[in-house]
């Protein structure tokens, strides 16, 4: 006989505005199974998720808890039935220990006795095989250690659903295992997990059975050891799409951006970068790989002449076709202004797209003029101009948005992503640098910007591409150097190297002072 | 698990509407101000057994009621919405610039400085140009101390510039004592009562006609500048995102520095208009309290210097209004200002049902209108 599901939904609906981001979903999640949850961004995970959580609220629908039908308006509901989430985004006190974040919140009788909960948390971190120290400060742990207080701190309260929001964005390869391992403990402990991803070979490797949204509908669940990564991205897409990128060898690789010595401290005194050194190529990709903030933004940013450098520091760039020039152009000491009058041209698609790369209550137009304004006559602007490329920016990347002059702030990830590197490529650059051009974006349209990278670098752009899939780095560039906490732990050629030594690479550098 | 509380659903909830259509937007405005009208009405009934007709006529009588009426309630019309196109640039560049009301003042002492100094031994034209120039680079200074300050060392404007406030009120006092005719009434007196020099001129045979053509002017040019101009481009920017400008090569600092020397430049001349176009003397109460309500003329009307013409008015038709229906009825003046209270509380509490709308417990959000 079939055991009750511990969650059901049942015919879920949830609309923002217009916006249907779940729309009739049903689903059951079972004990003793790890289910993963796939679909592109936007099609309604986390959303359906939240609603389970208690952090938004269904419109229509009704969701079970152990056969029981429920009403879960809060947070505080959830923990009740024993849904516990992991939000993409710590919410952690940063200033407080381990154990005192775990129980910060919790509505205890009597006196607060760290101790004992100190006791309790290595007693389920044995349990499941997690490692952590409930005396360590927040500020002092890793991003994997801070993931690991999370999920302590849900099953501390008694969370028997487990809810993972893209746990493995921000950890490497091998802490991806850790997590992994924990997780299959859990499992075999009669855990409910549901894991948001969309990394299929994650899907594959972790979960029992995979369900799939796309577009807010939910479109089927198959199990894992049924399917296929490619079947699973036909699920998701809802067509058939090849999931291999064309990397043409690099077109004549001349040095075109030479960075030697590069340190930069932040604002509050922190070495950021130390003593980076590296050559980007015109015709070839290079890669940045690298954990989240380990000095991608930071190397970027002094490039495009936007952070304050240490002194020593050197970025030359070569002009195309001045082989010769031995000094090239030198961009240290540069405002951007002045790098772009000094002749260099410099695409920059930032991390930040709305808060640096565009001006988000403006249109397509008023995003265009950013680039060029300055051009018009005299006084005034000229928006001719502008307003013609927007318009082919909209119709070469197929931008969905009502008008050119609708604000680019509400327009999708993917359609923001569009104008933006529609464009920086309509600059003609001869470097473009990219900071994790595809996050948020669905497969199609990481295609689309994968395809116009490899483009201009046949076209003899220097392409940087700052990103965090490994698998996507390994098939798109032609080199990668790898960041560890601010130093280059090696550069490495793409179509040799492994998953697994970029995965140590990015770890090496516990300590200071190891030469590189 | 076991503990199974049941909450309900939340009696009201609050979402985001998708864009709302021009003539919808405009019919919940009017339904806002019809409920005002009604909601006050009760009001008046209630506490004061009046009419409310007849007190609203009341209101319009005090705006409108006589020529020489409709013209001062222009007048004031014309001054607030002067601060308010002046404090546009600065809070279109995010820059909250809570200090109008001292380069008001500095204006307008440095305008009646001149009056007095110059009035007998300059011709009148020639006057109200240097009085003019003075006043907007009075303006200019007290607009761009904060504002160089905020480039070079980061400090908080909404501070500095409120302080900035203090400092014009107390060089207002100063000079008000150091020029106090006659001596022992601690005002200044209407300088130059005799022979109206530094005066503005009647245009058309209206005393305040130079007012409109004036404030018109600026504020066609400021809509002009923020639309059209590179520099107006600049300002959208930096307001939306200072990052953004960095990326873009735009200096904030020169553009923080620049804005708030036009921003306070047109608030500066706003007191030289207040002087020699109005009042025709100086005291501390000269901008009373304009600069201020001038930021809710810029903000509600999000800076479109067309719009501001509407709300200035509308600011100051209540205002009249409030003063007449206190005098006519013997109200104190709680009374008349409650009034005026709940008409604006509806007024800008419709722009949340324009963005926002409620959903009642129960009901499916695709059946809401």
């Amino acid at each position: 006989m079939e055991t009750v599901a511990a969650v059901q939904l049942r015919n879920i609906t949830k609309r923002f505005g217009k916006v249907v981001a779940n729309n009739s979903v049903s689903l059951d999640i079972n004990r003793g199974e790890i289910l993963s949850l796939l679909g592109e961004n936007g099609s309604g995970k986390t959303t359906l998720m939240n609603m389970l959580a208690g952090i938004y609220f269904p419109d229509e629908g009704e969701i079970l808890v152990n056969g029981q039908p429920v009403t879960i308006a809060s947070p505080k509901d959830a923990f009740n039935y024993g849904i516990g989430m992991i939000h993409q985004h710590f919410k952690l006190v940063d200033v407080f220990t381990a154990a005192e974040n775990i129980v910060l919140g919790l509505e205890e009788e009597g006196k607060l006795n760290l101790k004992a909960a100190a006791a309790k948390i290595d007693g389920i971190c044995e349990k499941y095989g997690f490692q952590i120290d409930p005396n360590k400060k927040i500020y002092d742990m890793s991003v994997s250690e801070k993931q690991t207080v999370e999920i302590v701190k849900v099953l501390y309260r008694g969370a028997d659903i487990l809810i993972l929001d893209e746990p493995t964005a921000v950890l490497t390869p091998q802490e991806t295992d850790r997590l992994f391992d924990v997780m299959r403990n859990m499992k075999a402990d009669g855990k409910a997990m549901i894991i948001i991803t969309h990394k299929l070979h994650e899907v594959m490797d972790v979960s029992d059975r995979v369900a799939v949204l796309r577009k807010g509908k939910y479109i089927g669940d198959v199990a894992t050891k049924d399917t296929s990564p490619q079947a699973l991205t036909d699920m998701m897409v809802g067509h058939a799409v090849t999931l291999n990128i064309n990397r043409p060898e690099p077109k004549d690789p001349t040095p075109r951006l030479e960075v030697s010595g590069l340190t930069v401290y932040d604002a509050m005194g922190v070495k950021r970068l130390d003593n980076v050194t590296f050559t980007a190529m015109g015709g070839e990709i290079l890669g940045i790989a690298g954990i989240a903030g380990s000095g991608q933004k930071e190397l970027l940013e002094s490039v495009a002449g936007l952070q304050p450098i240490s002194s020593g520091t050197s970025i030359r760039y070569r002009p195309i076709g001045h082989p010769e020039d031995k000094d090239g152009i030198e961009l240290v000491g540069k405002t951007p202004l002045q790098i772009k009058q000094s002749g260099v041209s410099l695409a920059f698609v930032p991390e930040d797209r709305l808060g640096m790369g565009l001006v988000g209550t403006m249109g397509m137009t008023g995003n265009m003029l950013l680039r060029s304004y300055r051009k018009g006559h005299g006084l005034f602007t000229d928006r001719k101009a502008p307003k013609k490329l927007a318009e082919e920016v909209l119709t070469e990347l197929d931008v969905v948005t009502p008008s050119v002059n609708f604000p680019v702030r509400r327009l999708s990830g993917g359609n923001v992503q569009k104008v933006l590197v529609g464009r920086e490529i309509a600059q003609e650059p001869s470097v473009l640098m990219t900071a994790y051009a595809v996050r948020g974006l669905d497969i199609n349209t990481s295609y689309t910007i994968y395809n116009l990278l490899t483009e201009q670098k046949l076209k003899g752009v220097a392409v940087v591409y700052v990103g965090e899939d490994l698998d996507v780095l390994l098939e798109l560039c032609d080199r990668i150097l790898v960041l560890c906490g601010g130093q280059v732990s090696g550069i490495v050629d793409a179509r040799t190297t492994t998953k697994e030594e970029v995965g140590l690479l990015m770890t090496r550098f516990k300590k200071e002072g190891e030469p590189a | 698990m076991s503990t199974v509380n049941h909450t309900q659903e939340p009696l009201l909830r609050i979402a985001k509407r998708d864009g709302i259509s021009r003539p919808s937007a405009y019919a919940i405005r009017i339904v806002a101000v019809v409920l005002s009208l009604v909601v006050s009405g009760i009001f008046i009934f209630a506490v004061t057994k009046l009419n409310p007709v007849e007190v609203y006529k009341a209101i319009f009588d005090g705006a409108f009621g006589t020529s020489r009426r409709s013209w001062v309630t222009i007048r004031d019309t014309m001054m607030l919405l002067c601060i308010g196109v002046g404090l546009a640039p600065a809070f279109k560049m995010k820059f909250w610039n809570i200090g109008a009301e001292g380069q008001v003042l500095i204006g307008g002492v440095i305008t009646a400085g001149f009056m007095r100094a110059f009035g007998g031994s300059v011709s009148t034209p020639v006057l109200l140009v240097i009085m003019a120039v003075a006043s907007l680079l009075a303006g200019c200074v007290w607009g761009v101390i904060p504002a160089a300050f905020k480039a070079k060392w980061g400090t908080n404007e909404t501070l500095f510039t409120l302080m900035m406030n203090y400092v014009a009120i107390q060089i207002t006092s100063y000079c008000v004592a150091l020029w106090e005719n006659p001596i022992g009434s601690n005002t200044v007196g209407v300088i130059n009562q005799q022979t109206k020099a530094g005066w503005f001129p009647a245009v058309f045979g209206q005393a305040y006609g130079l007012n409109v053509i004036l404030v018109l002017a600026l504020t066609v040019g400021m809509f002009i500048y923020l639309k059209y101009s590179k520099q107006g481009y600049e300002i959208s920017v930096v307001g939306d995102s200072q990052n953004t400008a960095r990326y873009a090569g735009i200096s904030v600092k020169k553009v923080t520095v620049r804005t708030m020397a036009i921003s306070g430049a047109i608030c500066g001349l706003a007191g030289f208009i207040a002087v020699a176009g109005a009042s025709h003397t100086i005291s501390t109460s000269t901008a009373g309290g304009r600069g201020f309500t001038a930021i809710i003329v810029a903000w509600l009307a999000q800076f479109n210097t067309f719009v501001m013409i509407l709300i200035s008015l509308l600011l100051v038709f209540l205002q009249k209004g409030a003063i007449q229906i206190a005098s006519q009825f013997n109200l104190n003046d709680y009374a008349s200002n409650i009034i005026t209270g709940i008409i604006l509380f509806f007024i800008l509490g419709s722009e949340f049902f324009i963005n926002y709308r409620v959903i009642l417990r129960g009901k499916k959000e695709g059946e809401v209108k």
